[in-house]
């Protein structure tokens, strides 16, 4: 049975230099798609892939993801944006991973692009007003 | 020219009042000149909307059978603690109290999800309240407890009295640490990861009259969605701050106190907000209707993004310790692009004050005006100017014999 999964991949520093997704495919025989990559060198990395492969192998090559230290998280959380409670300030533009958040000029408006997101949660506590939710 | 405050009224009230926001203003002025703009406009409105931590709402609650005096005893409204030093049923409700049992910032970055600014919107949005209140017994006052709720529209007065708003100008911050951190700036990434700023720029009341010639005391404005009286000086007011050649000062300068009806405000421009690993506040909505008397103050309210300047400061070591430093200085029209440069870095910038509610309230205010249901004041007093040797003193420590 094949399975088919999207995930959000945490990398510590210390990993982002390693071909860990390469390996995942090589040895495990996993296919992966990236849908959002945030990774610079000496800084922790984010990455949204969607892994499929055949189940064994798909929950052996979870296992070798665990083991290097990569923090998995389920894409099942979504974040939404209370349009009420939006003052439309900017301050989640800096913090947002995904690129998902931003400022229409010259209006200065904050939007949202919920296809963009990658459910990192950053903005939710960061958002003075509590406009951006997690819904699971 | 000159026009006066009164024949301006005259206007409002024959609906020919010519009323434009302090972001339309640029573009006529540039169209038609100051002289010209001069004699055309009547009105310029301004707006801003940003965290002011320096607010809060006197509250007379009622008196209970039997009496309470809850004047110097304990009250919290919502668990939020309020100011009872005053007389037996006055209370003070800051914006940013907060819960006794709240954790602060024992988890650091604590959330701070709820504060005497939440529990303003609350009161604005007509939700009712709990009250409870703890006290001595006097031979007038014998009640010593009572828990109660409480609603805006029971209560006698409810009084927006806000000490520090409409700050002219503030610090840019910056991070060049190598953790990231939590301040009323907001959340700044490490390494130069962000820069945060908070006015509304070229919008803002006091950049638009660098002088105060028109906003003093009894200026009539609008406040956190009704009407509201700019009611002294702000604290904090600095006038001799650096200024450019256009008048508009490079640092945090002019401020006002602000008073108003709370009864009359509206949820949607006092809202409580909480800065992570900082604190909870009160963001509050603010307009104020520039009357052009003169060329010259028409000229100044046609100052663009681009000619206001303001500092970057270093909110790990220089802000927290006091230090002189700055980091250079940029323009809010830079700093609106989206990123700016720092130290050879570009980096990303956001603002805490929204630029796009300060248009709609710049807008609300010059609707009001043009509807005839806001007419202007004169001012009865002027604030304090750049002659008048006023200056932001540090508190420096003494020790106690």
């Amino acid at each position: 049975m094949t399975v088919s999964k999207r995930l959000v991949l945490h990398f510590p520093r210390k990993l982002v230099d390693q071909p860990i997704l390469c390996r995942l495919a090589r040895d495990y025989n996993i296919d992966f798609n990236i849908l959002k990559a945030s990774v610079t060198p000496n800084e922790e990395g984010v990455l949204v892939v969607e892994l499929s492969g055949e189940e064994s192998n798909y929950n052996k090559g979870n296992e070798y993801l665990a083991q290097t230290g990569v923090a998995i998280q389920p894409l099942s959380k979504d974040v939404v944006r209370d349009e009420e409670k939006c003052i439309h300030c900017g301050s989640c533009v800096v913090l947002c991973t995904g690129g998902a958040l931003s400022v229409e000029r010259p209006t200065m408006k904050v939007n949202f692009d919920h296809t963009k997101c990658i459910a990192c949660e950053i903005c939710v506590r960061s958002c003075p007003s509590r406009a951006m939710e997690i819904r699971f | 020219m000159p026009k006066t405050i009164a024949e301006i009224n005259e206007n409002i009230r024959k609906g020919k009042a010519v009323v434009v926001t302090a972001e339309e203003v640029i573009g006529i002025v540039e169209k038609k000149g100051v002289e010209k703009a001069a004699k055309e406009v009547d009105v310029v409105t301004t707006g801003t909307f940003g965290p002011m931590c320096s607010s809060g709402a006197f509250l007379n609650l009622g008196h209970t059978a039997p009496r309470m005096k809850i004047g110097g005893g304990k009250a919290t409204l919502n668990d939020v603690p309020v100011y009872t030093g005053i007389a037996a049923v006055d209370v003070y409700l800051g914006a940013t109290a907060m819960p006794d049992d709240d954790p602060r910032n024992k988890n650091y970055p604590g959330s701070f999800d709820y504060g005497g600014g939440h529990v303003i919107e609350d009161l604005v949005a007509g939700k009712d309240i709990k009250l409870v209140a703890t006290t001595y017994g006097t031979d007038c006052y014998p009640r010593k407890k009572i828990e109660t709720l409480i609603n805006l529209k029971d209560i006698n007065e409810a009084t927006l009295f806000n000490p520090r708003n409409a700050y002219q100008n503030y610090n840019i911050a910056v991070n060049l640490s190598d953790k990231t951190i939590y301040t009323y700036m907001g959340v700044l990434k490490r390494n130069l990861g962000n820069v945060n700023y908070s006015t509304s720029g070229q919008l803002s009341p006091l950049f638009n009259d660098p002088y105060y010639l028109t906003i003093g005391v009894g200026t009539k404005i609008f406040l956190g969605g009704g009407i509201g009286y700019v009611s002294w000086y702000g604290t904090q007011h600095n006038p001799s701050a650096l200024r450019s050649d256009n008048g508009v000062p490079r640092r945090g300068a002019g401020t006002l106190a602000v008073i108003g009806d709370l009864k009359q405000m509206k949820p949607e421009w006092l809202v409580g907000t909480s800065m992570v690993g900082y604190g909870s506040t009160l963001t509050v909505g603010i307009g104020i209707p520039i009357p052009v008397l003169s060329e010259e103050i028409l000229s100044y309210t046609a100052v663009k993004d681009e000619d206001i300047f303001a500092p970057i400061i270093d909110y790990s070591e220089v802000y927290p310790q006091r230090k002189p430093d700055i980091l250079g200085e940029v323009s809010y029209a830079e700093l609106k692009s989206g990123k700016i440069e720092v130290m050879g870095k570009e980096v990303p910038t956001a603002s805490l004050s929204s630029y796009y509610k300060a248009t709609q309230i710049a807008n609300t205010l010059k609707e009001w005006i043009n509807k005839g249901d806001f007419q202007l004041t004169e001012a009865v007093a002027s604030l304090p100017g750049t002659e008048d040797g006023v200056n932001l003193k540090p508190l420096n420590d003494r020790p106690i014999e």
